[in-house]
């Protein structure tokens, strides 16, 4: 970096003010004052909310990548319901709601009319959580695909449908407690299963650009967002975004829990073009996922009233398989 | 351009004049050829610039209709049957959200049992869902009901659907004047949308509504669907000044003024009604027709002003509300709230099944001479309908009730 980088501000002990003192091409796109602010504060989320940071996120780096011009489209769920309370607004871009299950094909139309149009300069995001993408707008997602339209969209996993109470998705992870897999009987929780995996599903689909992200690495999820955004086709982008409401943490462990997810390997963090896997995020201190589950209440039955080392073994054969799988252990580790 | 030719194409050639530049198509019986020919036209390059999507489901269909018309694009679909309440979900929101989208409904019967044929049980079920509802009476007017149909919704910030009976019209071929260019361009000008989705001037669409303005938004939604009853008849008034010819409109009565019986009927069937009623007026009766354009609003005062001071009025229903009986009697009775008159609702045509003018001569005969009960199937084999009904009642159901031990009882004697 030959120019000397300009700071704008300083704060003490602050990771923020310290990307700010990085040259401009390293900054975060949320450090720089003038970003977008497409989802403005004072929206209805709950504290710690992993949605509402990575949408945050997401919408900030694609309007920057766009130069401003980005429409949103939003299936139903908590990112609608607590942005939108009729008469107000969080959206400071152009964003349209219609339904639970058809966000995909909503901005696949959009997409069309702008192409119609003639406005190339015009871009479209999709966003909905796992319910209204792995659930009900599957149909709806696999035909953007097929088509190749030109839409980025956004899959904001949470691993259940949280907005209307923590009912189990087609994402809720086995063993997970959801007030519809409850943790009694014989196999409490979500029901082990082969799983509805969307990334690979998308990669399938030999789109130009599969990628998945957490909130723990913001600055990789920018850099998802503004690489999508440099293509044209249809590009999917699936986040994991830790709820605090429905996976028991603490507000202020939203971050750390998505990090646990990528170091215990439960959660592989990589990128696809064209249906093959291109770059992956090794993983620098590997963990057991003993360490991730125990400060979630909804996989508080594998600890009490005694210590399901059978069952947490099976979900560590599931992270090792995802390691072995995308290749996720860093270099030195792999060769210790 | 007076031409030989089929429903659909004429339907197809009329949209792509219309100059819509977005179409979503899933195909379904019998509304397969508009969407095929509109295909053809788009990749031909004659409708252009204009995005054809082939998409993988109705409700896909009507979803991206939403997101085009919300981007301010004309749009455009067509669809029947299984296929309108595939989009159901869509079709309320497409209306609650002010978007000006025109479908073509090809008229056709629900399953189960399946049934391909004509009637109108798919676009009746869709009266409450807030979309404007035209019926065309022949080829002529479905075709002409296109850039009318464009005109309203975008005028209003409404979606309508024009309707037309499925085989009976989208596959009959016939003389139709074929709107040029030119003369639809005079009659329709360009989609300039409410409201876009626009980065420079960011709106959100689609807000979440609580109990404290949801009445209020119903409300308006329906003051501004009483506003189409100014609108059409001005509409299709304007589209004779432009085309000669008289197409839409709310209402069309036939032979009504001393009319003693009046047949009120939707769609194809109208033109058979019309011939009925010469035949029988030649002998001397006394009766008129009534074809109901605008199902959706629909016209009380107008209705209410032809069949007020008739003696006696037959509906022709081309569905059923099973459990009720007539859709159309029921709003037929609404607009004639407080007068006394002899009403019949008459179930016809279920599933494609022919309305003859023999059926129907005899029918307004009955009528006429009071052998007709309120609810009347048109030419029901009654013979089947007697042994089913009494094989079902022989039938044992499940369960160890007092009547089925009685019955079983009963049989062992």
């Amino acid at each position: 970096m030959s120019a000397a980088p300009q700071v704008r501000f300083y704060q003490v002990g602050s990771f923020a003010a310290g990307n700010r003192l990085l040259g401009p091409g390293l900054q975060s796109d949320q450090a720089d004052p003038a970003r977008a602010n497409a989802l403005t504060c004072g929206h209805r989320a709950c504290q710690g909310c992993g949605e509402a940071l990575g949408a945050r996120y997401i919408l900030d780096a694609a309007q920057r990548a766009a130069g401003g011009k980005v429409i949103a489209v939003n299936a139903t769920g908590c990112l609608e319901v607590f942005s939108t309370p009729y008469p107000e607004t969080s959206w400071q871009l152009p964003w349209l709601h219609s339904l639970f299950g058809n966000a995909p094909a909503v901005a696949a139309g959009v997409a069309a009319a702008l192409r119609a149009k003639g406005r190339t300069d015009i871009r479209v995001v999709g966003q909905g959580g796992d319910g209204g993408t792995v659930d009900i707008g599957l149909g709806c997602l696999s035909g953007m695909f097929e088509r190749n339209d030109d839409v980025l969209y956004v899959c904001y996993d949470n691993e259940a449908y949280m907005n209307t109470g923590v009912q189990r998705s087609g994402a809720t992870p086995p063993t997970a407690r959801t007030a519809t897999t409850q943790a009694v009987g014989e196999e409490p929780g979500a029901p082990f299963g082969q799983g509805k995996n969307l990334p690979l599903i998308a990669m399938a689909h030999e789109i130009p650009y599969v990628a998945t992200a957490t909130v723990a690495g913001l600055r990789d999820l920018e850099a998802k967002v503004h690489r999508a955004m440099g293509m044209r086709g249809a590009r999917y982008l699936h986040v994991l975004v830790p709820c605090p409401l429905g996976w028991g943490t603490a507000s202020h462990d939203t971050v750390r829990i998505a990090r646990l997810a990528e170091q215990t390997g439960l959660f592989p963090v990589f990128e696809a073009k064209d249906g093959e896997v291109t770059d992956v995020t090794p993983i620098r201190r590997r963990l057991p996922v003993e360490e991730y589950l125990r400060p979630q209440k909804r996989y508080a039955h594998l600890f009490q009233p005694e210590l399901r080392t059978d069952v947490i073994a099976r979900l560590q054969r599931t992270a090792d398989r995802n390691i072995a799988r995308f290749g996720l252990l860093a270099q030195e580790e792999a060769s210790s | 351009m007076l031409k030989q030719t089929e429903g659909s194409r004429a339907v197809a050639e009329t949209v792509a004049h219309c100059r819509p530049e977005v179409i979503a198509a899933y195909p379904i019986s019998p509304q397969t050829h508009i969407v095929e020919e509109l295909s053809r036209l788009v990749k031909s390059g004659a409708l252009k610039p204009c995005e054809y999507v082939n998409v993988e489901s109705e409700f896909a269909a009507m979803s991206m209709c939403i997101g085009a018309s919300a981007a301010g694009a004309r749009t455009y679909t067509a669809t029947a049957s299984q296929g309108l309440l595939y989009m159901v979900e869509a079709l309320y929101n497409a209306s609650g959200l002010g978007l000006p989208i025109v479908m073509t409904v090809a008229n056709r019967a629900i399953g189960a049992p399946i049934n391909i044929w004509n009637d109108h049980s798919d676009s009746m079920s869709q009266r409450d869902s807030g979309w404007i509802q035209l019926y065309a009476r022949d080829n002529q007017e479905a075709s002409d009901l296109h850039p009318q149909a464009f005109r309203l919704a975008e005028e209003l910030s409404l979606p309508v659907m024009v309707c037309m009976d499925g085989f009976v019209l989208t596959h009959a071929w016939e003389r139709i004047d074929v709107p040029e260019q030119a003369q639809l361009d005079a009659f329709l000008p360009p989609y300039e949308p409410r409201q876009v989705l626009d980065p420079d001037e960011p709106v959100s669409i689609g807000a979440m509504v609580g109990p404290e303005a949801f009445t209020e938004v119903r409300y308006l939604a329906h003051a501004k669907q009483m506003q189409a009853l100014e609108a059409i008849p001005r509409v299709a008034a304007e589209f004779r000044r432009v085309f000669g010819r008289e197409s839409g409109g709310l209402i069309h009565p036939y032979r009504c003024e001393d009319a003693e019986t009046i047949v009120v009927a939707l769609g194809s069937v109208f033109g058979t009604v019309c011939d009925v009623v010469d035949e029988m007026r030649e002998r001397g009766v006394r009766i008129g027709a009534l074809a109901i354009t605008s199902f959706r609003p629909f016209p009380l005062q107008a209705v209410r002003a032809v069949l007020g001071g008739v003696r006696q009025v037959v509906v022709l229903e081309r569905a059923l509300a099973v459990g009720i009986g007539g859709i159309v009697s029921a709003n037929v009775r609404t607009a004639l709230s407080g007068i006394q008159l002899d009403g019949h609702t008459v179930i016809a045509g279920l599933g494609g099944r022919a309305i003859t003018k023999v059926s129907l001569h005899r029918l307004f005969d009955d009528a006429i001479a009071g052998r007709l009960e309120q609810l009347t199937f048109l030419d029901l084999n009654t013979a089947l309908v007697e042994r089913e009904l009494a094989r079902m009642a022989r039938t044992r159901r499940s369960g160890p009730s007092a009547e089925n031990i009685l019955r079983d009882a009963g049989s062992n004697r």
